[in-house]
């Protein structure tokens, strides 16, 4: 294989650009803020899809525990947000104003200290980032260093994904239990509700989601990249030639947690509310479904997979509730048996080669063309 | 925790907690010995498990509101058909799905768990087409209502009885199919080196296909077994698979007696904590537990030797 020395190939190079007109200016120009809000809804997904794309697709690790990521990131912004949002003027009807709502019904008196740092934004920035990324260093460092993989990691990561539903449900008093922690209002003394405020934050998302794009292509063409991928078809040539396969595994599941991460409090801010539903099982799964559908080894089939499934998963549900389920079943049965590369598989091995030929015939012949009319001149 | 009770209060306690554990512990047993037979023996992760299970239940479901109908004489005894039939339906429906959709994905088990996780979506949605989305529940026949007055503090469910007693039978017939009959030598004998099994003259595919077909089964009869205990919803199925998985993979996976083992301790944990504890505190505990266990010792409990 021929190492491309540029960043983007001429086809990423375009994907990159198709998106970024469809995203930056197609859709705020077309779409009204309600859809547009919802448009926002599925890249939070998108960020999920480019971390399983480096983690799943070049890795070769299938977490089924994306969820518990996105929800950290989530309630990470939630807290600082509820905090901002529970000020003693907002809450004075409460017995002791000034602490959440729900900690309120739940009779606690003050704010539990896990809380207190979320009283600060940029700690809420970091602990967003931070938090996902060391619990997976701790579950990716428990478990590749043992040589768990595959299947094993796939049923852990979900157990603990059950285990953090349970718990978030379970404590109400701490975490808002099975409502989650709704009615958020402002950022930084910024209102988050307007629809003003909603058209701004999802070009900020873009502009994130870009950007992590472009954070998954550098770590997909370093040296790095490569041995992700050379572990994935064998995983004890590469232990042989001397590199720690754990530590790799590692770094590729942390890049993908702290990716989920993002997407999850990008989440919070645009659709306004964290809760439970977000973070179990069923939903990490329904991630996975996302990327497998977009493609599992192209990042930007990750983001097209998000936006297509959440789109038909919107536009179905919202038709046809009975037909929903059946249809994504089917779908992710058709994708796995049939199209292992998902949409970006099929775009390069039928669009993509059309394309070129229909480019390179036109070519020769204009080439051709010019030599003819060359040749009178002579 | 313990200081509002006494000695004895606490011994009939534990008693009691330990008798819904087994309860517990059978459903796992059930749910398990499916699962491990599929996963330990074939290599494929089947999340529709729970799925084949709810499949049994509403078997077992309208059995018992067709005798009630048709026969009521026979009510009494209507359990045992309703059992037979549900692992008929599930067993091939299973054998259905082999052969339609995991027999393509045998060299890839982590493709098998996204391929089941769409097939349990499309048979949770026909559920909820077909029998409603509100949870059902059969009615009990006489005999197996009411409970044994062990003690005076002491009070075992006679369903709960019954319920193990089944388990115990099935586990028995399971073990002596798998060891004992000579399917059972053919089905280990694919597992261990399926090219080798083949070249002496099995029939490798169909043997697969019918020990997909036995775990299938056996997660019917589990649904029989938790009809017994439960209601059922067309989402229940969903709520065992993870304990299940954990279950199989905590016993070591190829290890059926693993199974048992680790199914005993997680259930009569998690029901003697419950007493204790919330509810979910209880399942939390558990499930840490058991992921740390797995952490430091990750191929289960129960281990085979073998060179890879």
């Amino acid at each position: 294989m021929v190492i491309n020395s540029r960043f983007f190939n001429r086809s990423e190079l375009l994907g990159f650009l198709a998106l970024a007109v469809l995203l930056l200016l197609i859709l705020p120009l077309s779409l009204d803020i309600f859809r547009l809000n919802l448009v926002a809804k599925y890249l939070t997904y998108a960020f999920v899809g480019i971390g399983l794309v480096l983690c799943w697709g070049y890795g070769g690790i299938l977490s089924l525990g994306q969820g518990v990521f996105f929800g950290l990131g989530g309630y990470c912004m939630a807290m600082y947000l509820k905090l901002e949002a529970s000020s003693v003027a907002n809450t004075k009807i409460q017995s002791t104003p000034g602490i959440p709502d729900f900690m309120d019904w739940n009779q606690l008196t003050s704010v539990p200290l896990f809380w207190k740092p979320f009283h600060s934004f940029p700690v809420t920035l970091l602990a967003i980032l931070l938090v996902p990324a060391f619990f997976a260093l701790i579950i990716g460092a428990a478990m590749f260093k043992r040589r768990v993989g595959g299947v094993y990691f796939a049923i852990i990561t979900q157990a603990i994904a059950a285990i953090l539903t349970i718990l978030i449900v379970g404590q109400q008093g701490y975490t808002g239990g099975i409502n989650g922690i709704t009615d958020l209002r402002t950022l930084h003394g910024w209102d988050i509700r307007t629809d003003h405020a909603k058209f701004i934050l999802y070009f900020v998302e873009v502009v994130l989601l870009f950007g992590c794009i472009v954070a998954a292509q550098f770590i997909r063409l370093t040296k790095l990249g490569r041995i992700l991928v050379a572990m994935r078809e064998q995983e004890d040539r590469v232990r042989f030639s001397g590199y720690s396969v754990a530590n790799f595994k590692i770094f590729a599941f942390c890049a993908a947690a702290v990716f989920a991460a993002i997407g999850g409090a990008m989440f919070t801010l645009e659709v306004g509310f964290m809760s439970p539903s977000f973070v179990g099982i069923v939903p990490s799964i329904e991630m996975v479904i996302y990327t497998a559908v977009g493609g599992r080894m192209s990042i930007f089939g990750a983001v097209w997979g998000a936006l297509l499934v959440n789109f038909a998963k919107t536009s179905l549900s919202e038709s046809f509730p009975q037909l929903w389920l059946f249809g994504l079943g089917a779908l992710f049965i058709a994708v796995v048996l049939a199209f292992p590369n998902g949409l970006s598989g099929i775009w390069a091995d039928h669009i993509q080669p059309r394309i070129d030929r229909l480019l390179s015939s036109r070519k020769s012949k204009s080439a051709a063309g010019m030599i003819a009319d060359g040749a009178p001149a002579e | 925790m313990f200081g509002d009770y006494s000695i004895s209060d606490l011994g009939a306690i534990l008693a009691m907690q330990g008798f819904a554990g087994l309860i517990l512990f059978s459903v796992y047993v059930l749910m398990a010995l499916g699962l491990a037979i599929i996963f330990g023996q074939m290599g494929v992760i089947n999340m529709a498990h729970g799925e084949f299970m709810i499949l049994g239940a509403y078997v077992t479901w309208m059995t018992s509101n067709a005798v009630q109908h048709v026969a009521p004489s026979l009510f009494p005894g209507y359990f045992f058909i309703a059992m037979i039939l549900a692992f008929i339906a599930a067993g091939a429906l299973g054998m259905l799905v082999e052969w339609a959709l995991i027999r393509h994905l045998y060299k890839r088990p982590l493709d098998t768990l996204l391929a089941t996780w769409g097939l349990s979506l499309i048979l949770q949605q026909a559920y909820r087409s077909i029998f409603g989305a509100r949870e059902v529940g059969v009615e009990l026949p006489e005999w197996m209502m009411g409970s044994w007055q062990a003690t005076d503090a002491i009070q075992i469910p006679i369903n709960g009885m019954f319920v193990m007693a089944l388990t115990i039978l099935i586990t028995i017939v399971v073990f002596y199919i798998l060891f004992w009959s000579s399917w059972g030598k053919q089905v280990r004998a694919v597992v261990q080196n399926r090219v080798m099994a083949g070249a002496v003259g099995i029939n490798t595919e169909k043997v697969d296909r019918y020990t997909f077909g036995l775990g299938c089964g056996i997660a019917g009869i589990a649904g029989s077994a938790f009809t017994m205990i439960g209601s059922t919803g067309p989402t229940a199925g969903q709520l065992y698979i993870v304990d299940t998985f954990l279950v199989v993979v905590f016993g070591g996976a190829a290890s059926l007696f693993g199974t048992i083992a680790s199914a005993f301790s997680i259930s009569q944990t998690q029901s003697t904590l419950e007493f204790f504890l919330s509810g979910s505190m209880a399942k939390v505990i558990t499930l840490l537990t058991i992921v740390g266990i797995l952490m430091v010792r990750p191929q289960g409990l129960f281990a085979l030797k073998v060179r890879k």
